[in-house]
């Protein structure tokens, strides 16, 4: 059935047509370089050094040492002082600080009160805790906002209580794989996912075309050459630049980011080999359908978009209502940025990821069949 | 002895949403001839041979090609066909040498037939030091014998060449058709499409294609014999004002002026067609019979001519 020559004889005239394409050639190298160092840099969701102001109607001693303390923690940074609430409103509203830090008058009598509560005292008739200052905040960006509101969990006192005197917090946190919390170790191993889903659908999906383009077609199918060595013989060159690339991605993000790098090497390489195939194998059923290479690049940007914002990439899976999941259960992209990042960040083995690794799986063969079938050796 | 029927065509047609780009196409070539196609852009001959080498697909009548029905049989006789499309259609950024090994090994030769068969053919086809150049560096004519040689690579009984010569120059045109003979003597059949006059006399059988329609077929000195019309020339000073008279002479089928010389066709059912001329034209002009070549042909089988001898 397959001739393994004509296979070979395919696959080796697409490694000598990438060797001379320079421009792909350098799309293979700088586009995981590009990527990786504007997402590693820029996208942070640990968010410090929120710009801040101050009211401070206390004006004393220990509401100078409550603000010491608060811009210890690096979250906000004091940059303005107001003398009303009025202006640090407008200033809020004219977006020059995010937050600003209220501090009562009555302060540290309040805060007095709250000490002695907090040692077993009681305060008048009242059993309940009262604040003892205010965040003012501009709740728009949740991100932002969520990072100052848990600044309100400062433990502040006057009387130096000692530690077991405060409140403890009812849940003990123990964070696994990421102890520092830092964004680029969850955002690098999913680049891998983006960078593979555009540069392999992208390379697949204007393969055919070209061919159709170009007039290589019409001479290639009066040849006995056979569609599946056809469709095979433009994946497997792909498979290896995307390895390349996976390799790029994570050992720069190693060296650049220090995301750590103690996987089960062949767990990597299955999980990233199925999910190459499963994109080939779309980029190939675009190439089947699209009428030019703008068309092609038009198809691979509709799949491209989803895969960025539905697969987990960007925003938490389990955060999307219900049906934009089951929207991104059918991108492979969704698959892999899970099995990737449970085999780069958690160490997993690929044994633990079979159902994902089972639909990509299930992609790549149907897409493949479906692109063969779609594929007839004519021009009408 | 009698040749072997190679290709057969019976009501072959083919419509393109509202026009019919060929119709009711009965063709039959034998084996060893160069069948030729002739006929202006648009009339239907690229339609025409992509329908015989199976890459469209009729919307009526049907093909067989060496006693097989292309539509049901057209994968086995990939091997036995060979094609040489109108744009070249190697890759450009591989060199002649890496083309011709990569169409050897599609056809599936073994390695040594590879090298061996690629070795014949760059020195058959004179490409032996352009070997390492990428094919998309050489000249029209190079590029056409790449095409020719990966077209033959698997030495086919029937070869399709669609214009082959149209972008190459004069004595190249020489050297390639000789090489069509030598694949001829060698067996080959061959069905060729071209434009130039030329070309066509040259081939052993001809079809004459107007919008689709065959309006002619059979060998080159048959069709001249078989014309409609008597060739006239008409010699003497200012031919040009007397063109115009005698293209409204209503037994003219055409006049067309070649340097100081009119050729004039008429209609073969006017008796006396140089007294007619002589009348027309008045004194001092010299009238007399000529040769009949393969144009008065190709103007009496289409467009007006066509039509006015009907």
């Amino acid at each position: 059935m397959l001739s393994l020559r004509r296979l070979n004889a395919i696959v080796s005239k697409e490694f000598m047509q990438l060797a001379r394409d320079r421009i792909t050639f350098a799309m293979i190298v700088m586009l995981p370089l590009a990527q990786l160092l504007l997402f590693g840099y820029a996208i942070n969701t640990d968010v410090r050094h929120v710009s801040a102001g101050i009211v401070d109607f206390s004006q004393t001693y220990q509401s100078r040492q409550l603000i010491q303390t608060a811009a210890n923690t690096q979250v906000v940074d004091f940059i303005g002082y107001y003398d009303s609430i009025a202006a640090a409103e407008q200033a809020i509203t004219r977006a020059k600080v995010n937050t600003v830090l209220v501090i009562p008058a009555d302060f540290v009598r309040r805060q007095l009160n709250r000490d002695y509560q907090l040692s077993g005292y009681k305060v008048g008739n009242s059993t309940a805790q009262h604040s003892v200052a205010q965040w003012l905040i501009d709740g728009s960006d949740p991100l932002l906002s969520g990072a100052v509101a848990g600044l309100s969990k400062l433990p502040i006192s006057i009387k130096r209580l000692p530690m077991s005197a405060l409140p403890d917090p009812a849940f003990a946190l123990q964070n696994y794989f990421n102890p520092e919390k830092r964004s680029s170790v969850n955002i690098i191993p999913g680049l891998i996912a983006i960078i593979l889903t555009m540069t392999m659908i992208l390379f697949t999906s204007s393969a055919l075309v070209r061919e159709r383009e170009q007039g290589n077609m019409e001479f290639l199918i009066t040849t006995p050459v056979r569609p599946t060595e056809l469709m095979l013989g433009k994946i497997l060159p792909y498979i290896l630049v995307g390895f390349i690339q996976m390799a790029i991605i994570l050992f720069l993000g190693h060296w650049l980011f220090d995301v750590p790098l103690n996987f089960d090497m062949p767990s990597l390489l299955i999980v990233t080999l199925l999910f190459i195939t499963a994109s080939l194998t779309l980029g190939l059923l675009i190439s089947t359908k699209a009428k030019n290479q703008l068309q092609a690049m038009q198809m691979t940007v509709f799949v491209l978009l989803p895969a960025i914002l539905l697969s987990g990439f960007m925003f938490p899976f389990a955060a999307m209502p219900r049906a934009a999941q089951y929207l991104a259960e059918i991108l492979p992209a969704t698959h892999y940025v899970r099995s990737i990042r449970a085999v780069v960040l958690r160490g997993a083995h690929f044994s633990d990821l079979y159902f994902d690794l089972l639909c990509l799986v299930a992609f790549s063969v149907i897409g493949f069949m479906i692109a063969t079938m779609r594929f007839k050796k004519r021009l009408d | 002895m009698t040749k072997e029927i190679v290709i057969q065509s019976e009501g072959l047609g083919k419509q393109f949403n509202d026009y019919w780009a060929v119709s009711d196409l009965d063709l039959t070539v034998k084996q060893g001839e160069i069948y030729g196609f002739l006929g202006p852009n648009g009339c239907g001959k690229s339609t025409t041979i992509r329908m015989l080498t199976g890459l469209l697909t009729p919307t009526t009548g049907h093909i067989s090609i060496m006693g097989k029905d292309v539509q049901a049989h057209g994968e086995s006789l990939r091997n036995r066909l060979g094609y040489m499309t109108q744009k070249f259609s190697l890759y450009e950024s591989l060199s002649v040498l890496e083309n011709l090994e990569f169409v050897a090994k599609i056809y599936g030769l073994s390695r040594n037939d590879v090298k061996r068969r690629v070795a014949e053919l760059l020195q058959e086809y004179q490409l032996e030091d352009k070997k390492s150049v990428q094919s998309g560096a050489l000249s029209g004519g190079q590029k056409q014998r790449l095409a020719l040689a990966a077209a033959v690579i698997h030495k086919p009984e029937l070869l399709f060449l669609d214009e082959p010569t149209s972008a190459v120059d004069p004595e190249n045109r020489r050297a390639f058709w000789e090489q069509l003979f030598s694949l001829s003597a060698q067996g080959t059949t061959i069905l060729v499409s071209t434009h130039y006059m030329d070309e066509a006399e040259r081939c052993h059988r001809l079809a004459i294609l107007e919008q689709g329609v065959k309006r002619a077929d059979d060998s080159p000195i048959a069709l001249m014999e078989q014309l409609r019309v008597s060739v006239c020339e008409v010699v003497g000073d200012d031919v040009a004002a007397l063109k115009t008279r005698l293209a409204s002479l209503p037994s003219v089928i055409s006049v067309s002026q070649i340097g100081a010389r009119l050729r004039v066709l008429i209609n073969k059912k006017e008796s006396q067609p140089l007294a007619l001329l002589r009348a027309e034209s008045g004194g001092g002009y010299e009238v007399d019979f000529t040769r009949t070549n393969l144009e008065d042909v190709f103007v009496t089988s289409t467009g007006r001519g066509y039509a006015e001898l009907a």
